[in-house]
């Protein structure tokens, strides 16, 4: 009798993803889609898609989907919520549009506690536009606007998302996962699940970021960039959980 | 387009989905798939390939860590 | 129903939720802040959700989630909040959906002033965001015709699925007139492509502007145009009260429209006779009332609260057929019956 392993999931339509090779977008697509099948949310569910690599986004998450303006996902996400308090609404932004343009939307969201999902991809670069530097580039990391790599003197220390929006009082539960390996995707599935789990609950503001690739961007083979994450963005960005009202985890508290 | 492995347990790949990006290859603890450099699918890539299911243990690494949901595994067919 | 006294902004705020504005998403700002404070005040107890957004940008993109998930949604703001809007605007417009949109505009440009202006003829009829768009744009001159223009807002941009805006300037906002209250049912329609997380009774619904395929996106923006046409045709508002006979045709919107009625009396006293054309509707603008003016008129004179914007769509208008002139006063300064009355008697060569 055969038994299935593993097979795509229902939550994922059937177009194929617009992704380059081996991007961990559509390793995270899956996490999510399988999330909301697995816990039977996803025909009330309302996928919010940003401006970026995954604004194609409502065509891949196979439930409802509204395109946001750049960085504006959490505003957006806000006014389908407070309509349709019942409804499960998750936004999936990028660096470039939640860390850079998107800053105060995402602030705020999580400031007024907002009864919604987030979920924050990090791979440290502006994909879409074509590998510029992201406010989550690392030091001496090479880009098209940091041609010489990114230095400390007038582009600051990457930006740490998920420290920052801990400290907000409103937030529920903030944890930083990657998407480099199975064991870590197994975790990062744990995660999202988790945040999805709290919106259900009606427990408040929930954001995952999920630290990924872009091997184009990075001008590293898919394999590679999936290297880069373990030796490079893991020790700048800890993995762990930042926020969580359940078991009163927070910051300097990583796991 | 469909290729299918089948010994023990069954490989199914979606071929024409695939980028020939590597990385089930990569974190295939078995080292039993690689980019099929004799043929070029719809997409205009190497497809990924299994070249000895006879070895294959069913553990569903290869479909979990593939970004374009190819592959669907089978255990005990 | 008997007549109540209301202030401008909080009669606006009463029309739209008897028009069934289920959200509202604002940001405080000078000269518009009773609409925010008087829904974050009734709303909840008409079903309805309120929420002081953190910027005007991120309130009309709360506007533009709601109206995604089909509620009638509103936001207010005034000039410099109206340009931040304008991104989400040009969204709401690429995605068609339906909202309401109140500017009550004040003297500009940048942080400007807090006084009453009507600068903003361009930013709301013109656009300020991105893309081949227009909006349905009304100017009530008083506050029973603005609850009723409200109201209509809310109708026609479900009809026609387009963010709809109700232009008023600072004084409308804070004046205070008795007013009778819509009494009317909404016609509010079931949005089926609404993105409210209905996937189980239905396919599922996608809500985006983009499209990056340009032939499908030539067709959609062609096919708005073609629902901007039947807007023309349908919604255009007017009030021409120029008669045969009448020598001058004097043009405003809004409430200064009030104060150049004022100054046609006093030229009647004088011998001159002059007639009002006050545009309700400033886009679809009602060209068409220029193309047909009495032969008695020989003038056309334009009066705005602005260094002269309307007065190019009075041109358009007017197509070179007579001569058109403008008066305005700028800054939130507010021009006098008699200054109109003054500058009409120049053009017409004096008093008779």
């Amino acid at each position: 009798m055969a038994k299935v392993v593993y097979e795509k999931s229902r939550g994922l339509t059937d177009n194929p993803l617009s992704y380059c090779p081996g991007c961990t977008h559509g390793i995270i697509h899956k996490l999510v889609a399988e999330s909301l099948v697995e816990l039977d949310i996803l025909e009330r569910t309302i996928a919010i898609a940003p401006v970026g690599c995954s604004v194609l986004g409502y065509d891949y998450f196979n439930c409802d989907g509204v395109q946001a303006s750049h960085g504006r996902a959490p505003a957006v996400a806000t006014g389908i919520k407070r309509t349709n308090p019942d409804k499960i609404v998750f936004t999936y932004q990028g660096d470039g549009d939640l860390a850079a343009i998107g800053t105060a939307e995402i602030v705020h969201a999580a400031h007024r506690g907002e009864n919604m999902t987030v979920f924050f991809v990090n791979n440290a670069i502006y994909g879409m536009t074509g590998g510029q530097m992201a406010p989550t580039t690392l030091i001496d990391m090479k880009t098209s606007t940091s041609p010489f790599g990114r230095q400390l003197e007038g582009t600051g220390q990457p930006i740490l998302v998920s420290e920052m929006l801990s400290q907000i009082p409103s937030v529920y539960y903030i944890e930083r996962v990657a998407a480099h390996d199975i064991p870590h995707l197994t975790k990062a599935k744990e995660a999202i699940k988790k945040a999805l789990q709290n919106q259900v609950d009606g427990k408040g503001f929930s954001m995952v970021e999920i630290l990924g690739t872009c091997p184009i961007g990075w001008a590293k083979t898919p394999a590679d960039a999936m290297e880069f994450v373990k030796e490079k963005m893991l020790p700048y960005y800890p993995l762990g959980v930042y926020a969580d009202k359940a078991s009163n985890a927070g910051q300097g508290e990583v796991k | 387009m469909i290729s299918e492995y089948t010994a023990k347990h069954r490989l199914t790949f979606a071929d024409n989905l695939c980028k020939g990006c590597d990385l089930c290859a990569a974190a295939c603890p078995k080292k039993i798939i690689k980019m099929d450099k004799t043929r070029v699918n719809a997409k205009g890539y190497n497809p990924a390939m299994c070249f000895d299911i006879e070895n294959c243990i069913a553990c569903g690494i290869c479909a979990k860590i593939c970004p374009d949901s190819v592959i669907k595994v089978e255990r005990d067919v | 129903m008997s007549k109540v006294l209301m202030k401008g902004n909080e009669a606006i705020c009463d029309a739209a939720i008897r028009a069934g504005c289920k959200a509202f998403f604002g940001y405080p700002i000078t000269p518009q802040n009773e609409v925010p404070e008087y829904m974050a005040k009734k709303l909840a107890d008409a079903g309805g959700v309120f929420v002081q957004a953190e910027s005007e940008t991120s309130a009309i993109n709360m506007v533009y989630g709601a109206a995604a998930a089909g509620v009638r949604v509103m936001t207010s703001s005034s000039s410099p909040g109206i340009a931040l809007k304008q991104e989400g605007i040009s969204y709401l417009v690429g995605a068609d959906l339906p909202c309401v949109i109140v500017s009550i505009s004040r003297a500009g440009p940048g942080l400007g002033g807090i006084l009453p202006g009507q600068g903003d003829y361009f930013q709301s009829t013109r656009g300020g965001g991105n893309g081949d768009y227009y909006l349905p744009v009304y100017a009530p001159f008083s506050i029973q015709e603005a609850m009723d223009l409200v109201f209509k807002a809310f109708d026609v941009a479900d009809e026609y699925r387009t963010p709809v805006m109700i232009l008023a300037d600072g004084m409308l906002g804070q004046m205070m007139e008795p007013c009778e209250p819509i009494a009317k049912k909404p016609n509010i329609t079931d949005h089926k492509w609404a993105a409210n997380g209905q996937a189980d009774k239905r396919d599922r619904n996608v809500v985006t502007s983009l499209s990056l395929k340009g032939e499908i996106l030539e067709e959609m923006v062609e096919r708005r145009f073609k629902t901007y046409e039947e807007i023309k045709t349908k919604e255009t508002m007017v009030d021409n009260r120029v008669q045969d006979g009448d020598e001058v045709a004097l043009v405003a919107y809004g409430t200064p429209s009030r104060i150049v009625l004022n100054a046609i009396e006093m030229l009647k006293e004088q011998g001159i006779k002059a007639g009002l054309i006050r545009p309700i509707t400033l886009w679809p603008f009602p060209y068409a009332d220029f193309q047909n003016l009495p032969s008695s008129v020989k003038n056309v004179v334009v009066c705005e609260l602005s260094m002269g914007q309307m007065v190019e769509d009075v041109r358009l208008g007017v197509n070179g057929k007579l001569p058109v002139h403008f008066y305005g006063r700028t800054g939130g300064m507010i021009f006098e019956p008699e200054e109109i009355a003054e500058q009409v008697k120049k053009i017409v060569g004096g008093g008779k």
